[in-house]
């Protein structure tokens, strides 16, 4: 049974650009027992910096936990846990669908436009469909294409921003 | 200046101001072990790299300055990490080197090949992996700062050998610039205003309690904390590893706290409406049963790893630095708050009255003997002979308990022993690190039959360099703890607990070049004592053989909270021992 106030974060970190910076986090999780939903590496406006957005599921107090336990990491510049903030918030979405109808090739082109998604690769009995948005529309368009034949997806973590109205990310100390 | 790797790492760790060095060298680092007989380094050979990380802990321990210990790749890098995960957890600052096969053979599975920065990180504060030999001098500058700065640890710098043969330049005027870690900033200078909060927090208490752990020690805050107490008249209690920061027999102070604490001490935190938490991490030896920890107090929290702060409990006035500069700040704010309020001071004594009456009434005991020797009579005459001026080291175990209950301590860094992670075979090690950091005090290893032959190799170090350690072996025959578990908690069924085929301690000892004696009656232990303490030139072991089946009391019962403590049985003589 989930406790009351479990529910998932999604947590920034800037790191060092290095070696061993990302082995650090992710031991972090497994060492203390975190569970950890998804995970997302990429470079940032300055080259030697990376940003990490995690998705981590946990109360109250096991959240301050991984954020006190990140920002001990030497390698680790700032934290934050955007979740009540107001931000921008984007997975993306890969998925191949069986098409051998022509009324599923419909039914695929209407939910591609509703969504605003792409198709991005055709073959003949395949449509492979690209998705960004954040997770409820991308939950809520598999849900719908599922029934068709999902033949493969693949799924990014999730990438944060907060909005430019409550100033930058990483305001403020470590 | 042209320097290879190796030349560079010995210089910096002259300027880093290291002086001794313990170490066992193999191939990975054998360009470093060519320059080092041309340096004013002094190293010390260990028979085990185990003991060379125990022997940098314990000179770190001792002197408040990094430990340094070096090791080759592979087996030798893999044998440093019972050591360094002893220190890390202990907040002990150690840098290790470590060599590795060199960086074009790195991931190949080569001979003597293991991934030491990946082993080593979870038991590390940070570590590198240093793959060009121009970012080997600031690398080592970096480690330095680290494993001293913030909440003191471990750094591991692993070495591969090419990069200890190449050549670069090395500037010593550039290695002297302070070095600078963007992404590391520990904060040391505590809140003002969560100063003033926690003042006024301890001026208003009517039972509060100072629940002092190692980060007291180590930050250098011991005398300020003592002199806390005695403005405000606030029991004291310390952690294991917190246990020199209080003289042993000052009168606010009550002994060790958790499992093995005293009576009064774990009353005291029980009943308090204040725990001022200084350096301690609410480990679970030391709360029991969280809940009913300290469950009327008020917590102020003082640690320099915010992590720490409500890890475990909750906390109402948290302050994150350094205990020394925060006491240097709330020391006088509590003067102030104190003399205003004259009066209300003098109702603590009652509280006071009511922690001495605990102790009084159920202090630390043992039921005496002159036809055995009791386990905690050796403490009590070891403290007696070395005046309470020795440093200690021990192991893991009864022995251990009865060293922190029974040996009064006098001075910070007294007590060398391994706190968090309760590496059994850390003494003698450790007693060898203790005594090169401190040749001027006599370093006193107490021991168990068990732990002892864990790392007992260290004596020939002992011996090859007339370093003097004394080693009380505290011989029942058994591995005491565990079978005290078995006995109390799995019905007497004492499985693998024996340790009935040993070997004859003292002419072991004697074979490897040190003395040995073994005693057997208690009317002998002084003498034996004495004569350890006369000896000079080289290790003496006394091989005490102690009362088989004594238990350490008191005893809070694993996930039992602090007040439900199993007490030993009171003889006739009760009144005699005072906390």
């Amino acid at each position: 049974m989930e406790k009351p106030n479990y529910r998932k974060h999604v947590i920034s970190v800037l790191v060092e650009n290095q070696p061993g910076a990302l082995a650090r986090i992710i031991e972090l999780f497994s060492s203390r027992g975190y569970n950890i939903e998804s995970l997302n590496v990429g470079h940032t406006e300055d080259p030697t910096i990376s940003r990490i957005t995690m998705v981590a599921k946990g109360d109250e107090h096991t959240i301050e936990q991984i954020v006190k336990q990140l920002r001990r990491i030497i390698d680790v510049f700032k934290v934050r846990d955007l979740t009540d903030k107001k931000k921008l918030d984007r997975e993306l979405l890969i998925v191949r669908l069986n098409v051998d109808s022509t009324e599923k090739k419909e039914e695929v082109k209407r939910l591609v436009d509703i969504f605003g998604a792409q198709i991005v690769d055709v073959s003949h009995d395949t449509y492979t469909v690209e998705l960004t948005g954040d997770e409820e529309q991308i939950d809520a368009f598999l849900e719908l294409i599922k029934p068709l034949g999902v033949r493969e997806m693949a799924r990014t973590g999730r990438v944060a921003m907060v909005r430019a109205l409550q100033g930058d990310t990483f305001g403020g100390e470590k | 200046m042209k320097l290879s790797g190796a030349e560079i790492l010995l210089e910096a760790l002259r300027l880093e101001g290291v002086k001794k060095i313990f170490g066992y060298p193999g191939g990975a680092v054998l360009d470093i072990y060519d320059r080092l007989p041309f340096t004013p380094l002094k190293h010390y050979l260990t028979r085990h790299e185990q003991g060379a990380a125990h022997a940098a802990d314990g000179y770190a321990r001792v002197t408040g300055k990094v430990g340094v210990c070096f090791a080759t790749s592979g087996p030798g890098a893999t044998n440093l990490v019972t050591g360094l995960a002893t220190a890390q957890i202990d907040s002990i600052p150690v840098v290790a080197f470590t060599g590795n096969v060199p960086t074009y053979m790195i991931g190949n599975d080569a001979f003597q090949e293991v991934d030491t920065v990946g082993i080593t990180r979870p038991i590390t504060k940070h570590n590198f992996l240093v793959k060009d030999v121009k970012d080997l001098a600031e690398t080592v500058k970096k480690a330095f700062h680290i494993a001293k700065t913030g909440r003191p640890g471990v750094v591991l710098v692993d070495l591969p050998k090419d990069v200890t043969r190449e050549i670069t330049d090395f500037f010593e005027e550039e290695y002297k610039i302070p070095v600078q870690i963007r992404s590391y900033k520990p904060v040391l200078k505590g809140h003002p205003g969560q100063i003033k909060k926690a003042a006024k927090a301890i001026a208003s208490a009517e039972r509060p309690v100072l629940y002092i752990g190692g980060g007291v020690v180590s930050s250098g805050a011991s005398e300020l904390v003592v002199k806390m107490a005695e403005v405000a008249s606030i029991p004291m209690v310390a952690t294991l590893m917190g246990l020199t920061a209080a003289p042993g027999n000052h009168p606010y102070f009550l002994g060790m706290l958790g499992m093995h604490g005293t009576y009064a001490a774990n009353m005291a935190v029980t009943d308090c409406d204040l725990l001022i938490a200084i350096g301690a991490r609410f480990d679970d030896r030391v709360t029991g049963k969280l809940s009913e920890f300290a469950p009327h107090a008020k917590v102020i929290h003082i640690d320099v790893d915010s992590a720490e702060i409500g890890k475990n409990k909750a906390v109402d006035i948290p302050i994150v630095g350094d205990a020394k500069l925060i006491m240097e700040e709330l020391l006088p704010e509590v003067e102030k708050q104190v003399s205003k309020n004259r009066e209300f001071l003098l109702s603590r004594e009652k509280w006071l009255m009511k922690v001495k009456s605990w102790a009084e009434r159920y202090p630390l005991y043992y039921e005496p003997s002159d036809r055995v020797i009791k386990p905690q009579f050796v403490i009590e005459k070891i403290c007696e002979v070395t005046e309470g001026e020795a440093i200690i080291t021990t192991d893991v175990g009864q022995h251990q308990m009865w060293v922190a209950q029974y040996y009064k301590f006098r001075f910070p860094r007294q007590l060398v022993t391994s706190g968090g992670l309760g590496t059994m075979g850390f003494g003698v090690p450790a007693a060898v690190g203790a005594k090169v950091g401190r040749p001027d005090k006599t370093v006193f290893c107490i021991s168990g039959d068990g732990s002892f032959q864990m790392n007992m190799q260290e004596i020939v170090t002992a011996v090859q360099y007339s370093i003097p350690i004394k080693v009380a072996i505290i011989n029942n025959g058994f591995l005491g703890m565990v079978r005290q578990w078995q006995g109390i908690f799995y019905d007497r069924n004492y499985s693998q607990v024996h340790l009935d085929v040993q070997p004859d301690f003292v002419r072991l000892v004697e074979a490897m070049g040190g003395v040995g004696l073994r005693v057997e009656r208690p009317e002998d232990v002084e003498k034996a004592l004495k004569e350890a303490i006369s000896i000079n030139d080289r290790p003496v072991v006394i091989d005490f053989v102690v009362d088989r089946e004594e238990d350490v009391y008191p005893m809070v019962p694993p996930g039992g909270a602090l007040h439900e403590m199993i007490l030993p049985k009171y003889g006739k003589k009760k009144a005699k021992k005072a906390v």
